[in-house]
């Protein structure tokens, strides 16, 4: 089954290159969605075996992160449709430098939107940190030219700084890979396998330098795909100027592939008794991750760079979580749930409203509500969910998290936290709002445009970060603690 | 042992201006002319000496004394230079130290009496020089820390014996190419500065002499000889193996080798162009760098 | 003397690349450099030479086609279609990256001191020469700012880690190294395209002139 998770985006991303027609390509992107949803779900029913000799094996965690990106690209993919029915065919004006620019043939988008979901599959369902690599690897390749979709100078210098800085990173944590497999290098042994299984195994002769070194390259290789403070550069720029459904998977989907791989590491330090060392560090990178985003959110012009570091900002608290350990870990597990529901929420809608007024600018873009009223509620409710504010799932993850670092006796660590998420509040709420309220600008003209494509996905998506706020189930409940005993207990 | 040193000096003070003669011919036979006389520069030197001389008026003793300290200079490192096993006579440790400054204070001299005309072209000339030679003393200085680290002796006597270089450790093979670099670029050859051309824009070390004449100008063409041959001595008695045939047979080898290290020279003028000058300090900074390696890969092992 | 006597001269001329790729400016010149390094690199698997597995000819033999011929093929077929090889200025100069070059030997010298080795795992001076290495690619990436030559480094990065990761080679799975090489190939070959993209809109490769998105 695990083949087959990889095999159909793989097939279908051949057959989008093939096909000339532009609706029977849309159809095959959203056909290719639900079947690897569907996948997904039936191996909660089914546990699926391991694949390829050991190399693609699902544990509870990699399944909790491969759920997420299913759901998120299925409806990243309805949205699609829509999106791409409305772009513009050949040459336009940029409407920012009135440069004169295209697009890319939606053929290679489409393609590259699949290849994109086979690599971030390959992430999560392998527990061989070299095959993760390679996954992770993957992605970058693949989404560079997602991010270029629209082919202006902006867009260039983005994916340009995104290649660039991600290669370097991912170079890094492949330096960190072989600093690991020269940690437990046995020379009585054939091979130094890279399996989570293999080195649990051998946890015991485990050299601690090499062992450190090994985590401190991976966590800011991988860190900087990630999105983690000082190493998010790349961030902002490229979820700004990319299409807005790639931001929403690459914010709410591709970080959280990047945190897998920080995560199986520290897999491997609890294994070895080295958990302490590795959480102070995500503790450190966390907090440094917050204030940063708080310091770029506080007056902040540009709502998509906006929502860009509210990413970094929120993968800061996910490494908080898994640095502070205990109850923390299963708060953050919620929080990557419904952090990544609530991101490409945001995302697709600020890509509806981008589609209107043409403008980035917070200032510019008003009248939300007058214009589009459900859109205009939708990103009201995106904003509140992703401060964390109840009703919303945020804000029960947050508190989990914050109730377990008191619990802990962590009160410096709390309260620069509640800080942060105050500043972000306040910072954040005044261009949302702002952006909602008021006269639409004389300078907009054009229809808007809330058909089923332009708002379905945004909708569900909301919908379901209010009904984990309300209720959990409890299967639900019972993926979550498994994916953190994992992290827990490193097996 | 004295009297060996001492034979040797006067066969070095003899046989240097020869240097010059065979790096002209080594670039005539390239050029496929006959090239000049052997005993050329003989001539010029001994023709220079009978001329009377003139003197600028806004000169003052630096610009006359500038040519006999210069050349006192070189003799005096000339004297501390081994040519081929025993050493030389007045050795102790640190004399390489001594040498590098006796070279500098030689270049010094004349840079004085080149900014004692006055002129701005001898300014220029002598800017330029100082420059370089502040670039090429470092490398120098490496190399000859190289040679100390892997011979474990400080004088020069066991560090120009030919041993360093015995221990086959490979980075050792940066110490030739760095000490031949080094000595294009304070011997003013090519590829850092063309002695034959006309150019005074392009001048470096033409142009800072362009105001001696007579005599002082042959101290200081002959001081530029007795340079050449200290550093090919340096790189002879760096690279060469030693024989153990006796001093004399020794020396007639070292003599040898300095002779071939000018037809390198020759070799290298008649092939390369000059380079052009901000590109020199690149040079400089490249032969430092190797040498930085290699004295960091010798104090490793 | 033996053939693994080589390894050391090996090594050395692998650290006297890093300081040419330091010192030079010319593109034309970094990428015959960055293909002598990579067919320096081939050879360093095969060390020590005792009982050769026949996986390991077939790895070095990728290597060498990959990263000594497709990677100088690839970046000098974008530096002919841009068709420029203009004086861009970098953030640090030659003289200051060369020092910067030395001081990361230093640096690895240094740690391999610290660093309890596994004996018998790392050829004498592998570890230093790997760092290094990695170290002059991260300089190129950072203070360079044309945007070939911060590939040269991105390359010259990857060559130190595939050299650290050599030793183990012998040991372990060699399909893992051969995935590499392939991700590096192809990260290459987007980075050949997304330098095309950006001389024909910037009409110069000059990373200098990103300056629109900002905060």
């Amino acid at each position: 089954m695990l083949t087959f998770l990889l095999l159909i985006p793989l097939a279908s991303a051949a057959l989008a290159l093939a096909i000339a027609a532009d609706t029977p390509r849309r159809l095959i992107l959203v056909l290719a969605a639900l079947a690897h949803l569907s996948l997904t779900a039936l191996a909660f029913a089914v546990p699926p075996g391991p694949a390829f000799g050991g190399l693609l094996d699902l544990d509870p965690l990699g399944h909790l992160f491969l759920s997420v990106t299913s759901l998120l690209f299925l409806a990243a993919s309805v949205y699609a449709v829509g999106y791409l029915r409305a772009e513009v065919k050949g040459q336009r004006r940029d409407f920012q430098e009135g440069a004169a620019f295209s697009n890319a043939p939606e053929r290679i988008f489409t393609a590259c939107l699949l290849v994109f979901l086979t690599a971030m599959t390959l992430v999560a369902c392998t527990r061989n940190l070299g095959a993760l690599w390679v996954g992770v690897e993957g992605t970058t390749l693949a989404s560079a030219p997602l991010i270029y979709f629209h082919r202006h100078r902006r867009s260039l210098e983005a994916t340009w700084k995104y290649l660039l800085i991600c290669s370097v990173g991912i170079a890094l944590a492949l330096l960190g890979n072989i600093l690991l497999s020269v940690a437990f290098y046995d020379p009585a042994q054939a091979s130094t396998s890279m399996n989570l299984a293999d080195l649990a195994a051998k946890a015991g002769i485990a050299r601690t330098p090499w062992l450190k070194a090994a985590f401190i390259c991976i966590l800011v290789g991988y860190g900087v795909k990630m999105g983690l403070a000082p190493m998010h550069n790349w961030l902002p720029d490229a979820h700004s100027q990319s299409p807005s459904l790639v931001s929403a998977l690459l914010s709410g989907a591709l970080l959280n592939c990047a945190f897998l791989g920080i995560l199986r590491t520290h897999q491997i330090c609890v294994l070895t008794g080295l958990a302490s060392f590795s959480q102070e560090l995500l503790v450190i990178f966390g907090l440094i991750s917050m204030v940063t985003a708080a310091a770029f959110i506080v007056g902040q012009g540009d709502y998509k760079r906006l929502l860009a570091y509210s990413s970094v900002e929120h993968m800061g608290i996910l490494a908080l979580s898994v640095g502070v350990g205990g109850g923390a870990v299963f708060g953050g597990m919620l929080h990557l749930v419904c952090h990544s529901l609530a991101k490409a929420m945001l995302f697709l809608v600020s890509g509806n409203i981008l589609a209107l007024y043409r403008t980035r600018s917070c200032y510019d873009a008003r009248g939300v509500a007058r214009a589009m009223p459900v859109t205009a509620a939708l990103w009201t409710a995106g904003f509140l969910a992703i401060v964390g504010s109840p009703p919303f799932g945020l804000f029960v993850s947050e508190l989990t998290i914050l109730a377990a670092m008191i619990r802990q006796g962590d009160t410096a660590v709390a309260c620069a936290y509640l800080a942060c998420l105050g500043i972000i509040f306040v910072g954040m709420s005044v261009p949302v709002l702002r952006m909602v309220q008021g006269p639409m600008p004389p300078a907009v003209t054009g229809k808007a445009r809330e058909d089923f494509f332009s708002v379905g996905p945004p909708l569900a998506l909301g919908a379901l970060v209010l009904t984990l706020g309300l209720f959990l189930p409890e299967a639900l409940i019972q993926t979550l603690t498994q994916a953190a005993g994992v992290v827990i207990r490193g097996l | 042992m004295a009297a060996l040193s001492v034979i040797r000096l006067l066969a070095t003070l003899a046989l240097a201006p020869l240097l010059f003669s065979v790096i002209n011919r080594v670039k005539a036979a390239f050029a496929g002319r006959q090239g000049k006389r052997l005993s050329q520069p003989y001539r010029d030197l001994a023709k220079l000496a009978r001329k009377g001389a003139v003197y600028s008026q806004t000169t003052t003793w630096v610009f006359r004394a500038a040519p006999v300290v210069s050349l006192a200079a070189i003799v005096a490192a000339l004297a501390l230079v081994p040519l081929g096993p025993p050493g030389s006579a007045p050795s102790f440790t640190g004399d390489f130290i001594l040498v590098v400054y006796l070279l500098a204070l030689a270049r010094c001299a004349v840079v004085l009496a080149a900014l004692d005309t006055g002129s701005s072209f001898e300014g220029m000339g002598a800017s330029r020089e100082a420059a370089f030679s502040a670039l090429a003393e470092p490398a120098l200085f490496l190399c000859f820390l190289i040679l100390d680290a892997s011979t474990h002796r400080s004088n020069l006597g066991v560090m120009l014996s030919g041993t360093a270089l015995s221990s086959a450790a490979p980075e050792l093979a940066l110490v030739p190419i760095t000490l031949f670099i080094v000595l294009l670029a304070e011997n003013a050859r090519i590829p850092v500065d063309d002695p034959n051309t006309h150019l005074e824009l392009t001048m470096i070390h033409e142009v800072m002499i362009l105001d001696h004449c007579g005599p002082d100008l042959a101290f200081i063409q002959y001081g530029a000889a007795l340079k050449l041959w200290l550093f090919c001595a340096i790189l002879t008695g760096a690279v060469l193996p030693p024989l153990g045939r006796g001093p004399w047979l020794d020396f007639a080898l070292a003599v040898a080798g300095i002779f071939a290290c000018a037809a390198l020279v020759g070799v290298v003028e008649s092939v390369m162009a000059r380079l052009r000058l901000p590109r020199v300090p690149k040079l400089l900074a490249l032969a430092c760098s190797c040498a930085a390696i290699a004295l960091i890969l010798t104090l490793w092992r | 003397m033996t053939v693994a006597a080589l390894f050391e001269p090996l090594m050395i001329a692998l650290i006297l690349t890093n300081l040419a790729l330091l010192v030079t400016s010319r593109t034309g010149v970094l990428i015959r450099l960055i293909a002598l390094q990579g067919a320096l690199l081939a050879f360093a698997p095969l060390f020590p030479v005792a009982n050769l597995p026949a996986h390991l000819a077939l790895l070095c033999l990728a290597v060498f086609t990959i990263k000594a011929v497709a990677f100088p093929y690839l970046l000098s077929r974008t530096l002919r279609r841009i068709d420029a090889d203009s004086r861009i200025e970098p953030y640090l100069g030659g003289g200051l990256s060369a020092a910067a070059g030395i001081g990361g030997l230093l640096f690895s010298l240094w740690l391999e001191n610290r660093l309890p080795v596994p004996p018998g795992l790392f050829a004498p001076l592998l570890f230093p020469a790997a760092l290094t290495t990695i170290f002059t690619g991260l300089i190129l990436v950072v203070t360079r700012k044309n945007a070939l030559t911060q590939v040269i480094g991105y390359l010259a990065a990857e060559n130190g880690i595939f050299l650290f990761g050599a030793p183990l080679s012998r040991q372990g799975s060699v399909w893992l190294e051969l995935s590499i090489l392939l991700d590096v190939f192809v990260g290459v070959f987007v980075m050949g395209i997304a330098i095309h993209h950006i001389n024909k809109t910037f009409e110069s490769i000059d990373v200098g002139r990103f300056c629109t998105l900002r905060d």
